[in-house]
C-alpha cells in the first residue's frame, strides 16, 4: 500500500472505571479509495473503532495507547475546533437508523447541504447542485424534488441513503458507515447497497464499513477485518477471507452463517402430525371501525394451518403483518372476521374469553429479549409464575421444576436468582423460550426471536429449537425476516405480503421454484457470499420488478 | 454464549446501587434523621410541654433555662419546636402517603385501562390541577373546619393530582412492553398487572416523588398554618408558630424564625435527598437502556 488515508496504530481503548480494554492493539490501514470493512458481533468493539477514525472516545472510555492518524495528522491529539472541522468534511459518518438522524422539521434537502454550509465549503446554490447529483449517484427516485420532502414522507431505504448523502455532500475523503442496511429489509437493503457501493466509487472515496452480516461485508468491501473482544483475529481481501478463513474465530463465524442459496433448499424430512392450528380466512387490524371493520387492516383473509411438531415459518418484509397475525393468534389482538382452532375446538377471540387450557396450549415468545422479561422479577420468579398459573405448582415444588426448565434451555441451575439485566441477550431469549415451556405448551408463537441475536447465538437457539420439538413433539409457528433461518429449520414456508399470504407451501417447494413474484424479489434478495453477487441480483431484480405486475417494494 | 459472567450493564446496575451517598447526601440524610429522632422522642426531651406557659416575659431572649426564649404568650420556644416536629412530620407523611397512595392506584387504573377511562379521568384531574392548592385547600377547610384529620385528608386529596400525572405516565411507558403484552397474553388481571409487573419498575422514580412531595406537602400545611386554618393551639406547628410569633420580629426575638428555619432545613434536605435520588434514577435507567 502506497499512500495510507487513514491509518490506526495498535490502539487500545479502555473502560475508565474498570479499565477493561474494549479494543486490544488493533492495527488497520485504509488506502484512499478503498473499502474496508471491520466485522465483528455486537460487543467486538467495531463501532468503538469505527468512531475513532471521527476522532470521537465514546464517554466512559479512553484510549490506553496508539494512534488514529487521517492522513498523517493525530486524531486523537487534537482539539474539539480542529475535530470539528475535520468531522463532516474530511470524514463523514452514516449511522444505522437514518430515521433518528434527521430532523423531522425540517426540509430533507436543506438538511443534506448543511456540513457544506456550516463547513463553508460552497455556496448553497452550488451544494443544492451537488446534492442533486449525489441523488442521481444514489438512484432516488425524482430527485429534483427529493430535497423539497420531510423525512417522515420518504421510506426508510430512501432515508438511508439520504443519509449518504449528506455524508458525501462535502466530498469527504473516508466515510464511516456503521451498520447502515442493518435496520433494512432484505429486498430494500440489496437496492441500498448498490447505491452506496457505486456512489463510493464515484466520489472515489475511501470507506470504512462497519457490519456484522459477511454476505453483506463481501459484496461491498475490498479488505476485511474481522474482530472479535476487541482483538483483530483475522486480516485480508474479502473473498479470501470467505474462501479460506485461517483464523479459527472466522470459521465460527461462517459456519454459523448458514449458507444458502435459491435451489439448494433440501425437502424437509421430519414426520408431522395431525393438525393443531387451523386459522381460516382471519382479518384484523387496529383501530376499530363497527361498519367496516378495523382502520388499518394488518391481516387480510389469512388462512393457514400448523400441523403437531411441525416448524411453519412466516417470512415478510417488516409491515406485512407477521407480528400481527401471531397477536391474533395469541388472542392479544381480536380479529375482525374468521376463526381460529385448536385441534378442532374453536378459540375464543380474546385472551380473557380463553379458558386457562387454551392459554397454556398456546404460548408466544417476543421478538427482543431485553424488553420481554420484567426487569423487576428474579428468572425463578418469571419461570414460577408460569408453573403456577399453568401448571397449580405449589412454591415448595416450583424449585426443582425450575432448574429442570433451566437445564431443557441449557443454562446452569444458579440462573434461578439473577434477574435480566444480569444475563446477556441471547440468555436472556433463552428464559423467554423457557417460560414458555414452563406451560408445557403444544405451540410456541416465535415472533423474530433470533432477529436481535448474534449469528452465532441466533444459531445455538435454533438448535435449541430443533431438539426441544425432536424431543418434545412441540410445532413452532416460526416468524422471521431471515430467509436463511427460516430454510434451515423450517417444514413449511408462508409467504406474507401487505397483511396477505401470498404463498405457502413446504420449504424446499417455495425457495427453491418461487412462484409469486413477491416471493421471487425476496428469495433473490438475501445476500450472497460469492463475488459479484450483488450487481448480478440487482439487475434481476430489475426485470422482476418490471415483470411482476401489482408487486411494489417499500424501497 | 453460557458465559456465567453477568454483562456490563448488570455490573453497572450493581455499582450504581451500591455507590454510597455523597457528601450533601449525607448531610440531607442527617438533617432528616435528626428530626425524625427529634419526632420520635420528643416528649422524653423537651423540657416543658408545648402549652405550657413557663415565664411572665414575652419574647424573651434565650437563656440557659429557656434555650430559644420564649413565644408571645410566654411558653418555651425550644419545646414547642420539639413538640411541633412530631405534629409537622406526623401530618405531612400521612398526608404524602395519602396522596401518593390515591395517585398511584388511580394513575396506574387510567394507564392500563386506557380508552375513555383513561380520558375521562385525566381530563378531570387536568380540572383539579387547574385551581391554586392552596385555594382548594382554603376552600375545603373553611367548609369542613380545621381538624387535623381533615387538614391530613385535604393536603393528601389535593396533593394525589399530581401523583397522579406521575404514575400515569410511568405506567404508560412501561405498559408498552413486551413483558406486559407477555403478562396478558398468559391472562393475568389488571391487578397482577399493576402491582407485580408495573409497580416494581417505578419504584424509584416514585421515591424521589415521594420525598418531594413530602417537602411541598410540609410548605402546603405550613402555609396554612400560617395562615390560620392549619393546626389549632394550643398544638404547636412549625408554620402555626411563626403566625403566632410574627409581632416578634421587631424586637428580634428568636420565636418566628426557628420555626421557619426549621421547615426551610428540612425542605432544602428534602430536596437535596431528591436530586441525589433522581440522579441515581437517571444513572441506572440511562445505563439499562442503552
Amino acid at each position: 500500500m502506497n499512500r495510507r488515508l487513514l491509518d490506526i496504530q495498535n490502539l487500545t481503548i479502555e473502560s475508565v472505571a474498570t479499565r477493561k480494554p474494549v479494543v486490544s492493539g488493533v492495527s488497520l490501514a485504509i488506502a484512499p479509495g478503498e473499502v474496508l470493512a471491520i466485522i465483528g458481533e455486537s460487543g467486538s468493539g467495531k463501532t468503538t473503532l469505527g468512531l475513532t477514525a471521527l476522532g470521537h472516545i465514546r464517554p466512559g472510555l479512553q484510549v490506553a495507547s496508539g494512534r488514529v492518524l487521517l492522513d498523517g495528522t493525530d486524531l486523537l491529539s487534537m482539539g474539539p475546533s480542529a475535530l470539528r472541522s475535520m468531522r463532516g468534511r474530511r470524514v463523514a459518518y452514516v449511522a444505522q437508523s437514518a430515521a433518528a438522524s434527521f430532523n423531522p422539521s425540517l426540509m430533507i434537502g436543506e438538511q443534506v447541504i448543511e456540513p457544506a454550509l456550516v463547513h463553508g465549503i460552497m455556496p448553497a446554490d452550488k451544494a443544492r447542485a451537488r446534492a442533486l447529483e449525489l441523488y442521481h449517484d444514489l438512484s432516488m427516485p425524482d430527485p429534483a424534488n427529493i430535497g423539497t420532502r420531510y423525512p417522515h414522507q420518504v421510506s426508510g431505504g430512501q432515508l438511508q441513503r439520504l443519509m449518504a448523502a449528506m455524508a458525501m455532500c462535502c466530498g469527504p475523503q473516508l466515510l464511516v458507515l456503521d451498520e447502515p442496511t442493518t435496520a433494512l429489509d432484505v429486498t430494500t437493503q440489496i437496492g441500498v447497497l448498490e447505491a452506496f457501493k457505486r456512489a463510493i466509487r464515484q466520489q472515489g472515496a475511501a470507506a470504512l464499513y462497519i457490519s456484522h452480516d459477511l454476505a453483506v461485508v463481501s459484496q461491498i468491501a475490498d479488505r476485511v477485518v474481522v474482530l472479535h473482544n476487541g482483538v483483530t483475529q483475522e486480516e485480508g481481501p474479502s473473498q479470501a477471507i470467505i474462501n479460506a478463513p485461517k483464523a479459527p474465530y472466522t470459521r465460527t463465524l461462517l459456519s454459523a452463517y448458514k449458507q444458502w442459496a435459491p435451489g439448494t433448499v433440501a425437502a424437509p424430512t421430519a414426520t408431522v402430525g395431525s393438525p393443531l392450528l387451523t386459522v381460516s380466512n382471519i382479518t384484523a387490524g387496529y383501530g376499530q371501525n363497527p361498519t367496516r371493520g378495523p382502520r388499518v387492516v394488518a391481516v387480510k383473509s389469512v388462512d393457514l394451518e400448523v400441523r403437531r411438531s411441525s416448524v411453519v415459518a412466516i417470512i415478510g418484509e417488516s409491515g406485512s403483518g407477521k407480528s400481527s397475525l401471531a397477536r391474533v393468534i395469541a388472542g392479544l389482538l381480536p380479529s375482525a372476521s374468521g376463526e381460529i382452532h385448536l385441534a378442532g375446538t374453536r378459540l375464543p377471540k380474546t385472551v380473557e374469553q380463553r379458558s386457562k387450557d387454551q392459554l397454556r396450549r398456546i404460548q408466544i415468545v417476543f421478538q427482543s429479549p431485553d424488553v420481554a422479561l420484567n426487569p423487576a422479577h428474579t428468572v425463578e420468579q418469571i419461570l414460577g409464575r408460569s408453573l403456577a398459573l399453568f401448571g397449580g405448582k405449589r412454591r415448595r415444588e416450583r424449585g426443582a421444576l425450575v432448574r429442570d426448565i433451566l437445564e431443557m434451555v441449557q443454562l446452569p441451575a444458579d440462573f434461578a436468582g439473577r434477574k435480566p439485566s444480569e444475563l446477556s441477550g441471547g440468555q436472556k431469549q433463552r428464559i423467554n423460550l423457557a417460560r414458555a415451556l414452563a406451560a408445557q405448551p403444544e405451540l410456541i408463537l416465535c415472533d423474530e426471536i433470533t432477529s436481535a441475536l448474534d449469528p452465532v447465538v441466533a444459531a445455538s437457539v435454533i438448535d435449541l429449537l430443533r431438539r426441544l420439538r425432536a424431543e418434545r413433539g412441540l410445532a413452532f409457528m416460526f416468524i422471521t425476516h431471515d430467509i436463511s433461518t427460516a430454510a434451515s429449520f423450517a417444514d413449511e414456508i408462508a409467504v406474507m405480503y401487505r397483511g396477505e399470504i401470498v404463498e405457502r407451501g413446504p420449504t424446499d417447494k417455495v425457495l427453491n421454484r418461487p412462484e409469486h413474484p413477491y416471493t421471487k424479489i425476496l428469495v433473490d434478495s438475501v445476500p450472497q457470499l460469492e463475488a459479484g453477487w450483488l450487481e448480478a441480483a440487482a439487475g434481476r431484480r430489475e426485470r422482476l420488478l418490471a415483470s411482476a405486475g401489482g408487486v411494489i417494494l417499500a424501497d | 454464549m453460557t458465559a456465567v459472567k453477568p454483562s456490563s450493564a448488570a455490573a453497572n446496575l450493581r455499582n450504581a446501587k451500591r455507590r454510597t451517598l455523597s457528601a450533601t447526601g449525607v448531610f440531607a440524610v442527617a438533617i432528616l434523621l435528626l428530626w425524625i429522632l427529634v419526632a420520635l422522642f420528643g416528649p422524653f426531651l423537651a423540657p416543658h410541654n408545648e402549652a405550657d406557659i413557663v415565664s411572665d416575659a414575652n419574647f424573651m431572649r434565650p437563656t440557659a433555662e429557656y434555650l430559644l426564649g420564649t413565644d408571645y404568650i410566654g411558653r418555651d420556644v425550644f419545646s414547642r419546636l420539639i413538640y411541633g416536629a412530631r405534629t409537622t412530620l406526623a401530618t405531612g407523611l400521612i398526608a404524602t402517603l395519602i396522596a401518593e397512595c390515591l395517585g398511584i392506584c388511580l394513575g396506574f387504573f387510567a394507564a392500563i385501562r386506557g380508552g375513555i377511562v383513561d380520558s375521562v379521568m385525566s381530563r378531570l384531574n387536568d380540572a383539579l390541577l387547574s385551581f391554586p392548592h392552596i385555594m382548594m385547600g382554603l376552600v375545603v377547610i373553611a367548609a369542613l373546619g380545621s381538624s387535623i384529620p381533615v387538614l391530613i385528608a385535604t393536603s393528601g386529596f389535593v396533593y394525589a393530582s399530581a401523583v397522579y400525572r406521575i404514575a400515569r405516565a410511568l405506567a404508560m411507558e412501561l405498559r408498552e412492553k413486551e413483558f406486559i403484552e407477555a403478562a396478558r397474553a398468559r391472562g393475568e388481571g389488571t391487578w397482577w398487572v399493576l402491582s407485580r409487573e408495573i409497580l416494581p419498575n417505578t419504584t424509584l422514580p416514585l421515591l424521589t416523588d415521594f420525598a418531594l412531595r413530602l417537602s411541598f406537602i410540609i410548605l402546603f400545611m405550613s402555609s396554612l398554618g400560617f395562615l390560620g386554618l392549619g393546626v389549632q393551639p394550643p398544638t404547636a406547628d412549625w408554620g402555626s408558630m411563626v403566625r403566632e410569633n410574627m409581632e416578634g420580629l421587631g424586637s428580634g426575638s428568636l420565636a418566628p424564625i426557628i420555626p421557619a428555619a426549621a421547615i426551610a432545613s428540612i425542605t432544602v434536605a428534602l430536596n437535596l435527598l431528591v436530586d441525589e435520588l433522581s440522579m441515581r434514577t437517571g444513572r441506572i435507567y440511562g445505563r439499562t437502556r442503552e
